[in-house]
Parts: structure tokens; C-alpha cells; sequence
């Protein structure tokens, strides 16, 4: 079985944990709950003000090398970053930006590729997305419609987060007539592509359809690459995500014990009632569990391991099984308060929803750990 | 964040390698242990075989690393008893015997005895000549611990002890124990009870064995009668016992929480081996799910064990949030236990060594895997802990907490 850390240096150094204490800070004031409600009622797709800020910061450059105008830091620091995002549900593109089109680049980009787009990436100017999804149902190398013929590729891809407002994206078509998809990059103000906005159960994070037609495309990665390389892709983005998930379920399981210490029922506290208490045990034990797996996760992904497809779907499942259920019950201690507008319950009940199945959903990512735990073993 | 051995542990690895590959037991199928190939049960000598290889261990000094090195230990970081356990658990081993004295009674002692008791006990415990047992749970009380009614009189330099004790695990075979007793009824529950230590050979002390629901016998009703204790086996102050049983109970939950008995590895093998209707388990979508949903589990505990031994070689003390090993790992025991046996169908309630698969290890865990939830912490009351200690919420109401112990509500026992 693909697991068995050995001798134990299992934690955060003490510049990252900085690093953490500091882009927290950050965040607090620049995606306080009131800004990301600006976005939550449609003043923008994203924050661009933050978004500014992040890149001053350097936080897109954190694991782009530095031949690439990056900061060169590595994925380490980036999952650090990525647990403050998620927990302050930062409305900004970095998670197509950062974890899919720029790993889609440095995994298989060319030279001139990587040239063109990941320093203006690592400045904060350029805004990549990933186009996979063709509606509702799950996408399969089987079932893509979009197809990528000498040099143009043409297709309908929906819903593509951040597809409104990002400068390329990193499109996954089949190749010729047969069943084996690639990937593409698209410069999304070629007139052969139409965007038109979409609204998802999370508005704090836009998403858009986009029509391809006979668009200008070049593949990304060696011809035939295919599928395998959409997975690579996708296990690299699934650890980051997971960052994401575990910084908001730690959020909820905060607000839901704050919530719970401060409001009296029966005379006292509903901390107090075993029930509520109980509850918040086992949001701690998803929280506890998810994090670890998270940086079993970042362990391997840092390292580039051999563990990494097995570490990154548990990361995944763990993530956003633990994100989703924290969140739920965070509605559930607040009563009627966590059904209002009003709170912010419902921001992290709808980007647990979302986290969970924009990589794929739950259900798929066990199914895809059972089948390489069983190549593991063989 | 790197999983590398240094240098240093790396070497510690290669002895620890050698040796148990020239002294252990090799292990039939990465799921014996040393209980299924020398049960519990007359006609077997696995204790004494168990002691015997405990000696040899303590020899070569892999028996207690952390330990300081006058207690016979080596003083290393936690980092080398996860190298050895990591070593150690290729082979079958025995530990059962052992792990109330090593990982509960002894470190008590560390923390509230004399020198000359350390020098005098810890070594014998050690080497597995001398074997501990924990003397606390009544039937009276058991999550409610400190509802104690063991009684503890003092006459001039002894304490006299009367009363009942339950559920000791191993009482029959040790030597030593810990023992909680009240010694004050009149002053509120958690005030009156004082720590003590005492040999199991002492006068008065009738230990009778309980049948558990598997049909074996591992625990114990122990009856008091008169029973002396020299003050100078006291651990911490009269009426301060409460104290020093919370030391012993979270060394205890450090200790406890590694899954006995089939764990993911094995539900998965089966999966692998066993036939369904529409073809291999392990090709059916309902089967994979629950697989995965066991391993997220098992990965999530494992390693979150590594994050605790970091805090740990970091030289932070591991808190209440160690409670998260046995409160998933128990219930998942059952899990795996009930699922193994589902995967087999009618055939899955055969107890047949002969027939059943892993000799039939599952059936034996659907037995024992109850026991699990309940000793060491239900799994209610890790749940408590985890609300209180952790995330800092009241604690439950109580009517118990300032009333003379004598006064207090009780049932009809
Ligand atoms: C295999 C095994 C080995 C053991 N070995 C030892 C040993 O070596 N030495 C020793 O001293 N003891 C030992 N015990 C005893 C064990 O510590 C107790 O059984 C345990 O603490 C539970 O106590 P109880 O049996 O009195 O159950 P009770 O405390 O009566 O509990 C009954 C039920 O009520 C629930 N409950 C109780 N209080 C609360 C609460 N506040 N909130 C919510 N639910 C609650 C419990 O969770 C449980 O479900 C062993 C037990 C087992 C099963």
C-alpha cells in the first residue's frame, strides 16, 4: 500500500507558519466579510482590488520559478496560502489561475508558452481558467463533445469558473475523431470565443459558459498526452483545493462553536447541551482527519512523490467531506440566524458545495483512490 | 514538512531491522498477532513466551526509547518509537501484556514516585517480569470515575482498603497495580479520593475472571477485604487523587487508539478475494465507496499520530486532541468487522478457523471491536473531552459537583 511516512517532521516550519500568520492578517482586513458580500450581490465577478493586493503581495509567483518571474517558494507555501483563502473565502480567481492554468503550464507547457503567460500570471495580470465541464454530468475522455482540429478547436464548455474574466484558458478537447482528449490553450479574446456568464449555487465566485468556435488553439503537452496529463493535473489542483476546504471547514467549526458559546436557550448556554456539544465534536474530528490528510497531501505534491495520485484523492475525499459536513452543521447550531442572508453561514455552506465538485466530485475521486490503491497493491 | 530519516534515524532503523530479524517471531500473514497464535486460553503458554521476548527486549533496549536512561530507557526523541513500531509491526510481537504497566502505570509513577521507586519498579516492568494492572473502574462508576466507592482508612503508617473493583484488565496475571480509593465520603466526589500502588499478591485481595462477550476472559471483578497498603506506596497527596488518575488517563489515551485486529488492509485484501453477485467485490460501486471512505479514515488517524509525534519531538505535551485516535478507530474497527463479514454473506457468520477467511478474524473482531468503544473512554465521553478540552465548551450540567460524596443521588446499585 502506498503510504508509510517514516520518521516524523510532520508540520509546518516556523517561516511558513509566518507566512500563514501573515496572510492572515491580510486577509482579515482585505476579504473581510463585507467585501466578499460585494461580490456575494453581484458588484463584480471578483475582487479586484484584492486581487491587486495578493499580487503585491507575490502570492502568484509563490511556486512559479523564479526563470519564470516567480518567487520560486514551492507548493508548501502556496498550501498555506491556499488554507487562508479558503478560510477567509476570498473572492478572486486564484484557484483557476494559480492551481490549474499555471500547473497546466509548468507540468506541460512548452517554453514559448510558459514564456508568454506565467511572469504575467506570477505580476497578478494575466487570469487563467480551466475549461473541462460540458454541463450537467460528469466529464469523461468518453463524453467531451468539444473537439480540437488543426489548430481550432470548437465546442461548448459550462460551467468554467472564472471563464468570464480570465485571459486563457486551458481547454480540454478531444483530439481528431477519437475518444482521447488533450489539452489546449485558448486566448480567450480570439473572436472565435463567446463567454456569457453563468450563475452557480456560489456567487462569490464567477463562472461562465464558453463557446468555441473554430477558436485558435495550441496544444498544451506532447500529442497524445491526454488524459493521463488531465488527471496529473487534476491531483496537483485536488491538494491545493483541499487547503481551500480545510480553511473553510475550520472556519465553520469557528463560527458554529462562537455562535454556540454566546447564545442561551433553556436558561443556558446551547454549548452546554450535550446534543450541540456532541455535534461539534465530531465537525472537530472531520476538521482533525482532513487536515492531515491535507498534508500528506502537500507533502507529496512538494516532493513531487510517487504517492502523490493516492495522497491527493484521499486529501480530496477527506477535504471536502469534512468541508461540506462543517458547514452544514454550522447552519444547523445557528437555528434560524444560520438560515438568514443575514450571516455568513450560508457563504461557507455554498463553497463547500462548490469546492466539492470542481474537481470532480467526491463520488468520483473514491472510486478513482479505490482503482489506484488496487494498482498499488498489485 | 519531510519524511526522510536523518541520518542518525536512519541508522537507528537498521539496528532496530537487524535485531528483530534475529529475534522475533516472523508473522504467518500480515494479520496474525501474537493473541491468534497463542491465545488467551489454557493449554497456551503466550505469556510466558511474552515474557520472554519482553526480557530480550528490554535487553537490547528497544522496550521503552523515550525512558531515561537510569529507568533503563535510551532518552530519544518520539521520532524512534515510531521508527521502531513502524520496524517492530512486520513481526508478531507481543504488547498486550505490557502496555497497561509501560504506557500507564509506570509513567504515573515517573511523575509522583521516589527515586528509589522508579529505580526499583520501572526496570522490572520493563523486562516484563513484573506485570501492572489498573485498578479503577467500580461498578459504580466507570465514565463517572471519580463516583468511586472503593474505601481507603488510614491506621498509623498503612492505609486499609476495602471495597470492589471492575473490568481490570489482567488482574489474574499481574503482579503490581494501581489502585484509586476514597479516602474521604464526607468532603465533594472529585476531593476525597488518594493514589495509590500495591501488589496484587497482598493479603486479602480475591480476584475473580469475567466472561466477555467473545467468550474469552481478559478482565476482572477484584474484591478488597482488609486489604494493606504502606502509606509510603501512596502517589501524590491524601485527597489528591483525582490528580494522578488524570496523569495515568492521558498517558493511557497516548497509548491506546492502534486498531487490534483487522484494520483497512485486510477489508481491503478481501475485497480483492471475495465474489459478489455481478463479479469481484472490489468491482462492485458500493463496496469501492465504503472502501474509500475506511481509508480516508484509517490515512487520517495514521497520520495524524505523525502530527502529534512532531508536537511531541518539539517538545509541546500531547493534549485532549489524542482522543481522536480511538474514537475513529474503535467504531471503524466494528465497521470493518460487520462490512468483512457482509462481503461474505450467509457464509460470513462462520467462526470456523478452518473455513473462514483470515482465520476468521473478522468474526472474532464483530466480538471484541465492542469492547473498544467502551474501555478507555466511551465513545461519549471522548466526545465530552473533545467538546470541553479542546474547543473550550461548558461542561455538562452537574448536580454532582459540590455535595459531600455520601450525599450524592445514586441508582439502585
Ligand atoms: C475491554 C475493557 C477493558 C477494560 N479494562 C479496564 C481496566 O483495566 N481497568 C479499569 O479500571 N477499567 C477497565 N475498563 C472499564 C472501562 O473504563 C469502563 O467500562 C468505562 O469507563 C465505562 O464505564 P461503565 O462500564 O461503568 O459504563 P457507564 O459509565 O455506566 O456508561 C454507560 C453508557 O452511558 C454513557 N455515559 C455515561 N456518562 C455519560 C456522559 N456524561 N455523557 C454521555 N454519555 C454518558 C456511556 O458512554 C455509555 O454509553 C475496561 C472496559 C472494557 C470494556
Amino acid at each position: 500500500m502506498p503510504y508509510d511516512p517514516r520518521a516524523v517532521n510532520f508540520d509546518f516550519s516556523p517561516d511558513q507558519r509566518s507566512l500563514r500568520e501573515q496572510a492572515r492578517k491580510f486577509l482579515a482586513e482585505h476579504a473581510s466579510s463585507a467585501r466578499v458580500r460585494r461580490i456575494l450581490e453581484g458588484a463584480a465577478p471578483y475582487d479586484a482590488e484584492l486581487w491587486r493586493g495578493m499580487a503585491e503581495m507575490g502570492w502568484m509567483g509563490t511556486a512559479i520559478p523564479e526563470t519564470h518571474g516567480g518567487a520560486g517558494f514551492g507548493y508548501l507555501e502556496l498550501c498555506v496560502l491556499a488554507e487562508e483563502l479558503g478560510r477567509s473565502l476570498a473572492p478572486t480567481p486564484f484557484s483557476s489561475t494559480i492551481y490549474l492554468a499555471a500547473e497546466a503550464l509548468l507540468l506541460a507547457g512548452s517554453p514559448a508558452q510558459k514564456k508568454r503567460w506565467l511572469p504575467r500570471i506570477a505580476q497578478g495580470e494575466a487570469i487563467g481558467c480551466f475549461a473541462l465541464a460540458e454541463g450537467p454530468q460528469v466529464a469523461t475522455p468518453g463524453n467531451i463533445t468539444t473537439r480540437a482540429n488543426g489548430g481550432r478547436v470548437s465546442g461548448t464548455k459550462i460551467p468554467v469558473m472564472d471563464g468570464d474574466v480570465a485571459d486563457f484558458a486551458v481547454v480540454v478537447a478531444g483530439e481528431g475523431n477519437r475518444a482521447r482528449a488533450g489539452l489546449f490553450l485558448v486566448n480567450l479574446t480570439d473572436p472565435g470565443v463567446t463567454r456569457t456568464s453563468v450563475t452557480t449555487v456560489d456567487p462569490t465566485r464567477s463562472h461562465a459558459r464558453l463557446v468555441f468556435d473554430g477558436a485558435a488553439a495550441e496544444p498544451l503537452g506532447a500529442p497524445g498526452a491526454g488524459w493521463p496529463l488531465v488527471e496529473r493535473l487534476l491531483d496537483r489542483a485536488a491538494v491545493l483545493v483541499a487547503f481551500e476546504q480545510l480553511g473553510g471547514a475550520q472556519a465553520a467549526l469557528d463560527m458554529a462553536r462562537q455562535y454556540a458559546l454566546g447564545r442561551f436557550a433553556f436558561g443556558r448556554q446551547i454549548a452546554s447541551f450535550q446534543a450541540i456539544k456532541h455535534k461539534l465534536a465530531d465537525m472537530y474530528v472531520a476538521v482533525e482527519l482532513a487536515r492531515s490528510n491535507a498534508y500528506y497531501g502537500a507533502w507529496a505534491l512538494s516532493k513531487d512523490a510517487a504517492e502523490l495520485p493516492v495522497a491527493a484523492a484521499t486529501a480530496r475525499v477527506a477535504a471536502s467531506e469534512a468541508y461540506y459536513h462543517s458547514a452544514k452543521e454550522n447552519i444547523q447550531v445557528h437555528g434560524g440566524m444560520g438560515f438568514t442572508w443575514e450571516f455568513d453561514c450560508h457563504l461557507h455552506y455554498r463553497r463547500a458545495k462548490l469546492t466539492a465538485l470542481m474537481l470532480g466530485s467526491a463520488r468520483r475521486w473514491k472510486d478513482l483512490l479505490v482503482t489506484r490503491l488496487q494498482s498499488g497493491a498489485a | 514538512m519531510d519524511f526522510d530519516d536523518t541520518r542518525e534515524e536512519a541508522a537507528f532503523r537498521a539496528e532496530a531491522r537487524r535485531w528483530l530479524g534475529a529475534h522475533a517471531e516472523t508473522k504467518s500473514g500480515a494479520f496474525e498477532t501474537w493473541q491468534s497464535r497463542y491465545p488467551d486460553r489454557d493449554g497456551y503458554d503466550g505469556f510466558e513466551r511474552a515474557k520472554a521476548f519482553q526480557h530480550k527486549k528490554a535487553d537490547a533496549g528497544f522496550a521503552a526509547l523515550h525512558w531515561p536512561a537510569e529507568s533503563g530507557g535510551r532518552a530519544l526523541p518520539p521520532i524512534y518509537q515510531v521508527i521502531y513500531a513502524q520496524e517492530e509491526s512486520k513481526y508478531l510481537v507481543p504488547r498486550g501484556y505490557f502496555e497497561i504497566g509501560l504506557g500507564m502505570c509506570i509513567p504515573t509513577l515517573f511523575t509522583y514516585g521516589t527515586d528509589a521507586q522508579k529505580r526499583r519498579y520501572a526496570p522490572a516492568a520493563l523486562c516484563g517480569d513484573e506485570v501492572w494492572c489498573q485498578l479503577f473502574s467500580e461498578p459504580g462508576a466507570g465514565s463517572d470515575l471519580a463516583g468511586l466507592r472503593t474505601r481507603a482508612q488510614r491506621e498509623g503508617d498503612e492505609w486499609v482498603i476495602n471495597g470492589q473493583k471492575i473490568w481490570t484488565s489482567g488482574a489474574h496475571w499481574a503482579d503490581w497495580a494501581i489502585l484509586v480509593a476514597r479516602s474521604d465520603p464526607k468532603t465533594a466526589k472529585h476531593k476525597g479520593l488518594t493514589f495509590f500502588f500495591l501488589s496484587m499478591k497482598s493479603p486479602g485481595i480475591e480476584t475473580r475472571r469475567i466472561k466477555q462477550i467473545s467468550g474469552a476472559s481478559h478482565f476482572n471483578e477484584v474484591y478488597f477485604t482488609d486489604v494493606r497498603i504502606p502509606d509510603g506506596q501512596r502517589l501524590g497527596a491524601v485527597g489528591a487523587g483525582w490528580g494522578v488518575a488524570i496523569t495515568t488517563l492521558m498517558n493511557e489515551r497516548l497509548a491506546s487508539g492502534e486498531l487490534r485486529g483487522p484494520d483497512f488492509e485486510e477489508i481491503f485484501g478481501l475485497a480483492c478475494s471475495v465474489s459478489l453477485e455481478d463479479g469481484p467485490a472490489i468491482a462492485n460501486a458500493a463496496v469501492r465507496e465504503r472502501l474509500a471512505d475506511l481509508y480516508v479514515k484509517t490515512q487520517g488517524v495514521r497520520l495524524t499520530r505523525f502530527r502529534t509525534m512532531t508536537a511531541l519531538s518539539r517538545g509541546e505535551t500531547p493534549g485532549p486532541e489524542n482522543s481522536i485516535g480511538k474514537l475513529v478507530n474503535a467504531p471503524k474497527a466494528q465497521e470493518i468487522a460487520s462490512f468483512a463479514m457482509d462481503l461474505l454473506d450467509m457464509g460470513g457468520v462462520i467462526m470456523d478457523k478452518d473455513t473462514a477467511p483470515l482465520r476468521a478474524a473478522f468474526q472474532e473482531s464483530l466480538l471484541t471491536s465492542p469492547g473498544g468503544r467502551i474501555a478507555a473512554g466511551t465513545d461519549e465521553i471522548l466526545r465530552n473531552i473533545i467538546a470541553e478540552r479542546v474547543l473550550g465548551l461548558p461542561q455538562d450540567m452537574r448536580v454532582d459537583r459540590d455535595l459531600p460524596f455520601d450525599q450524592l443521588p445514586t441508582g439502585a446499585r
